[in-house]
């Protein structure tokens, strides 16, 4: 692999923190395509932007909450019956091993 | 007939349902009947509501009051997949969601469906939004009416190619880089992406959170206007919707242009630009100036690292955004052979997802896994912000900004999906507006030698969605541009 | 090598809301599974989070309680990571603004007061509840819990004993249970703690490595959790092995932590501010609101009742340690200023009908005003002490006042000098053998007079009138 932004180890990480499963193809295909990306990211590097804040929201607004006050859950039937797999009760998984 | 009922307009089709030219079953059955002949071609819709729209149409018919006293009652709307629908499978162009039906809706479904609106069908989108051409969706690509070889952009390609085709005369799309406005201007409709926290982005399936917006899609301006009526205001449940009265928007767009500084940014028509899409821009403008418009030129000199700070934000807030697809709670879950959770996560998302949702997502988690954080999405939130100051100074010299859509124009399905960073830059004149969080619309302004439509891009501050409707009304009325009808 | 250990303790309230963190679900214990649930708290597709303004509210109460600073501008963050109890595969959460700050709680031991500093406070919701099959390889996911909001409180390494961590954390139970914003209640997991722990020779200033201890449901429990692992790191050390740094299991019935499988992978949870969530801003205002709703909170209240009362550090402790129980005795003293015998009544008599019919002191079906009328009655003769005891069941199981039992059951004390100078006459006319008995020495048979005098009165007597009569008649028999 030659050197680049991101190495072969790191998608591998990354692939496996995000729980996606590549095949080795696309695990290469990912490492080339990602670097072009990253590559072309570079171009922030221009800027310098030391005293500039980071814009997390389009808007100002502050402070925006509701009273605690109950509002209808849904039925247990409703919140599971979209649900790959359930027992009536609880939705079911497998085993963490 | 048929024909002639599909290309009214959502205003003209009101008048002929008052007046009981026609009623809403039959509308609707025209609608039906045009999108079984045409959707197999151009897969505009992902799911046809025909049961429940016929049944909402039955509605009006046994209430022809509640049809007169709602000022959508008894159009057919289409709506975008990842717009969340009440027992309608909403899926997001994405195999992991292609059973999931939401037990809500999305606040603007709900202000749609209380203005009267007939659900006729969720339209087909690139995957999670995740895309300039609706390529990327699970159900195959949409295909731009005007030549089906070519993509009709993205990733509200189905909404675009709906509207267009006059599957219904007006759609919800949604825009995250510009998801609206460049179907629209690939498509030859009118599409808005409203400002940031003008309309409820509840039941909105997110791809990026402090981005996503829906908004509205027709054949012509005041459609537009009334759709974005509808659909605009405040929602106690999204918390960063903004309190603010809503102006009536059909109103506002008749008012005279005259005065207004219109500023054309330089970076806009920078090299790469085609030329018959520089050409109809300028023309454009001079249809302004004629009509009392000043011409500025302004400034706004970030644009060029729009592309890099937007495909580092958005793929962030979607890494985490599409955690939640796991296989747990509902959708897809890859059958494994033997029970074990993290196998079942990694087949679930690995088989759930497209190529492309899983290259954001890698690059996403890349930008906030640890070491990368302030390299990347610390460094991107700050270059968003010197992109937002852009039009605040640039605000100061002019009342909006005129720019093109896309620096090109309908490419060839297929022709851009090998190589993703092309695909992305071809955002570059959407993406600004995006990160700034201002609202910018998209009007047809012409065509390529080849006939393709070409979209013009009005940009304004905040909350200013009423300028931009007067500054394309009064261009649509003085060019007579839109609306225009492709022959399928 | 001498060691000290080193602990930071990291506890998590759940908050005594109506509602839920982000959305309008019931936050009550024992519902059937995936009841208390609707799509914002599963996670759904398109859903968005609100703040529950009473979050805030107690979060600013317990900032307060605890000396931390406030920041006026918080905010929440996302923690990335999949489990099937998290629905949206990230828990909302606060990391670099979270809502405070530096504070400290003061606990004393053993006669010296030992501050704690608190290095943040942040809110953040809860999990779901995973619950796995003993017989096949499933889990089941119920999300009742997902969504219930919680304080996290994270101490600085302040911490030097087991004994020092348990006072700390009564300490800080006691204050979220006298604010109100949380029942404290280990058992069920309302009150939870983790602990950091690790060993360094006395005199360094270097950190070592530390061990993350997890599932302690009692203070005993993270006491004795803890003792054991500063035995074994210090075995560890003194055998000159290295320490693992990893998180382990107390486990409660073998006495013993176990360490968890090594994670194949370290976390990476990929913080980053919620695009959904605005920003929490706090200005002075909304501070000074919360913090006229403060009460007087365990320390100063302890320091009151010691100076005001005079009471025995004893009496105090039990008081305290119940806020509605504290506000019942002072309320009661109110009506009769007797602390020290209040203080007897509470602590003896009250607790233990309390206690046995499961009751709060706020629900006593005897009011502070009737238990001090009670008193009075005792103070001024009217009844003796004892009978006092029965008029107490009688008012607790009632809710009676005591003089109208004392009215209708005739227990009134008989302080009739003549007629009491009647009968005790009478008692010593018929015992001679025990008069003579008595005149020669044997001065306990005092008691048996007594007893046989209130025998005639059914218990109503007098007793300090039979004392004073008693004694003088006896030693008239004595001289004659």
């Amino acid at each position: 692999m030659k050197e680049g932004k991101i190495s072969l180890e790191e998608v591998k990480h990354i692939a496996k923190l995000a729980r996606l499963r590549l095949s080795e193809n696309e695990e290469e295909l990912m490492t080339h395509q990602l670097n072009n990306i990253l590559l072309y990211m570079e171009k922030l590097n221009e800027l310098d932007t030391s005293n500039i804040e980071p814009m997390h929201h389009a808007v100002e607004q502050v402070n925006v909450m509701r009273d605690d006050k109950l509002k209808p859950s849904l039925s247990s039937e409703k919140a599971l019956s979209n649900a790959p797999q359930q027992n009536g009760v609880f939705f079911v998984v497998p085993k963490v091993l | 007939m048929t024909e002639e009922i599909t290309q009214w307009s959502i205003i003209e089709t009101r008048r002929r349902l008052a007046k009981k030219e026609i009623n809403a079953i039959e509308l609707v059955e025209t609608y039906l009947k045009r999108i079984n002949s045409l959707n197999p071609s151009l897969n505009a819709f992902i799911t046809v509501c025909e049961e429940l729209a016929l049944k909402e149409a039955r509605y009006y018919v046994d209430h022809p009051d509640k049809l007169v006293e709602k000022p959508l009652g008894g159009v057919p709307i289409a709506i975008k997949d990842c717009l969340c629908t009440e027992g309608i499978r909403t899926t997001c162009g994405s195999k992991i969601l292609e059973s999931f039906v939401p037990p809500y809706n999305a606040t603007v479904v709900e202000k749609l469906l209380q203005a009267g609106a007939i659900i006729i069908g969720k339209t087909n989108m690139d995957e999670f939004a995740m895309g300039s051409s609706t390529e990327h969706s699970y159900f195959g690509p949409a295909r731009n009416p005007w030549d089906t070889s070519r993509v009709p952009g993205g990733s509200s390609g189905g909404s675009a190619v709906a509207v267009a085709a006059c599957l219904c005369p007006g759609a919800i799309g949604t825009d995250t880089g510009g998801s609206i406005r460049q179907p629209a201007a690939f498509c030859g409709i009118v599409g808005m992406k409203p400002t940031y926290g003008r309309v409820s982005r509840y039941g909105l399936i997110a791809f990026a959170s402090s981005l996503d917006q829906a908004g509205p899609m027709a054949r012509n301006v005041q459609d537009t206007a009334l759709l974005l009526q509808v659909i605009s205001g405040y929602d106690p449940k999204d918390t960063t919707s903004i309190l603010k009265e809503v102006p009536p928007y059909c109103e506002e767009m008749k008012k005279p242009v005259r005065n207004l500084r219109l500023g054309i940014p330089k970076e806009y028509f920078a090299k790469g630009i085609d030329s018959s899409i520089e050409e109809a821009i300028r023309q454009a403008l001079r249809v302004y100036e004629n009509l009392g418009a000043r011409i500025v030129d302004i400034s706004l000199p970030h644009t060029e690292y729009g592309v890099a700070a937007y495909y580092i934000i958005a793929p962030a807030e979607a890494s985490s955004n599409l955690a939640r697809y796991d296989g747990v709670k509902y959708g897809f879950r890859a059958e494994i052979p033997s029970p074990d959770l993290i196998h079942m996560y990694l087949e679930t998302r690995s088989r759930g997802f497209g190529s492309e949702v899983k290259r954001r997502i890698m690059l996403g988690t890349y930008a906030l896994s640890s070491g990368y954080y302030d390299a990347y999405y610390h460094k991107a939130s700050q270059v968003r912000n010197l992109i937002r100051k852009d039009f605040e100074e640039a605000f100061l010299t002019c009342d909006a900004i005129i720019a093109p859509v896309t620096p090109v124009a309908p490419f060839l399905i297929g022709e851009k999906l090998d190589d993703p960073l092309s695909m992305y830059l071809s955002d570059v004149y959407t993406l600004p507006a995006s990160l700034a969080g201002i609202p910018g619309v998209s009007v047809p302004c012409g065509f390529s030698p080849e006939g393709l439509p070409i979209g013009m891009q009005i940009l304004g501050n905040y909350f200013q969605e009423d300028l931009l409707l007067r500054l394309a009304y009064i261009f649509e009325q003085e060019t007579g541009l839109s609306p225009k009808y492709p022959s399928i | 090598m001498e060691y000290e250990a080193v602990i930071g303790l990291e506890v998590h309230a759940q908050l005594l809301t109506e509602t839920k963190i982000f959305c309008g679900c019931s936050t009550k214990f024992g519902a059937e599974p995936n009841t208390n649930v609707c799509p914002v708290c599963l996670g759904m597709p398109g859903v968005l989070p609100v703040v529950n303004r009473k979050v805030v509210d107690f979060a600013i109460k317990l900032a307060i309680a605890t000396n931390c600073s406030i920041a006026s501008v918080s905010r929440f963050a996302r923690k990335n990571y999949f489990y099937p109890d998290l629905p949206k595969g990230y828990q909302i959460s606060q990391y670099k603004l979270p809502i405070a700050e530096n504070g400290w709680i003061d606990v004393e031991v053993g006669g010296n007061v030992r501050r704690i500093r608190i290095r943040r406070i942040h809110m953040e919701e809860d999990a779901g509840k995973l619950i796995h099959d003993e017989h096949q390889p499933m889990s089941y996911v119920d999300f009742n819990r997902a969504g219930v909001p919680l304080l996290e409180i994270v101490s600085e390494p302040d911490i030097r004993t087991p004994e020092e961590a348990a006072l700390y954390l009564k300490a800080l139970r006691d204050i979220v249970v006298y604010l109100g914003i949380c029942d404290g209640n280990m058992e069920e997991g309302s009150f939870r703690c983790d602990a950091n722990v690790s060993l360094r020779p006395i005199g360094s200033r270097e950190l070592g490595v530390k061990t993350e201890l997890k599932n302690m449901n009692s203070f005993r429990n993270v006491q004795r959790a803890l003792e054991f692992e500063i035995r074994r790191q210090r075995a560890l050390l003194e055998r000159g092995e290295r320490i693992t740094q990893e998180t382990r299991l107390w486990d409660a019935a073998k006495g013993v932590t176990i360490g968890m499988r090594a994670k194949e992978e370290e976390h990476d949870y990929r913080y980053f501010p919620d695009p959904d969530l605005v920003p929490i801003v706090i200005d002075k205002a909304w501070i000074e609101k919360m913090r006229k709703t403060i009460p007087e909170l365990p320390n100063e209240k302890r320091r009151r009742f010691a100076e005001e009362y005079g009471l025995p550090e004893k009496d105090i402790e039990i008081l305290i340690s119940d806020r509605s129980l504290a506000d019942y005795f002072e309320e009661t003293v109110r009506y009769f200023n007797n602390p020290k015998m209040v203080s007897n009544w509470i602590l003896s008599e009250l607790l233990r009908e309390l206690n046995r019919s499961n009751c709060s002191p706020s629900n006593c079906p005897v009011s502070p005003q009737n238990l001090a009328q009670l008193l009075e009655l005792i103070d001024n003769g009217t009844i003796s002490g004892k009978i006092a005891k029965t008029v107490f069941e009688e008012m607790y199981s009632s809710g009676k006042k005591a003089s109208d039992i004392v009215k209708e059951r005739g227990l009134k004390q008989v302080a009739d000098e003549g007629l009491l100078e009647q009968i005790i006459e009478e008692v010593i006319r018929s015992h001679p053998t025990e008069v003579e008995r008595y005149c020669r020495g044997e001065v306990k048979l005092m008691g048996f007079f007594v007893g046989q005098i209130m025998k005639r009165t059914q218990g109503k007597a007098n007793p300090k009138l039979v004392n004073e009569i008693l004694s003088n008649k006896l030693k008239n028999s004595q001289q004659g």
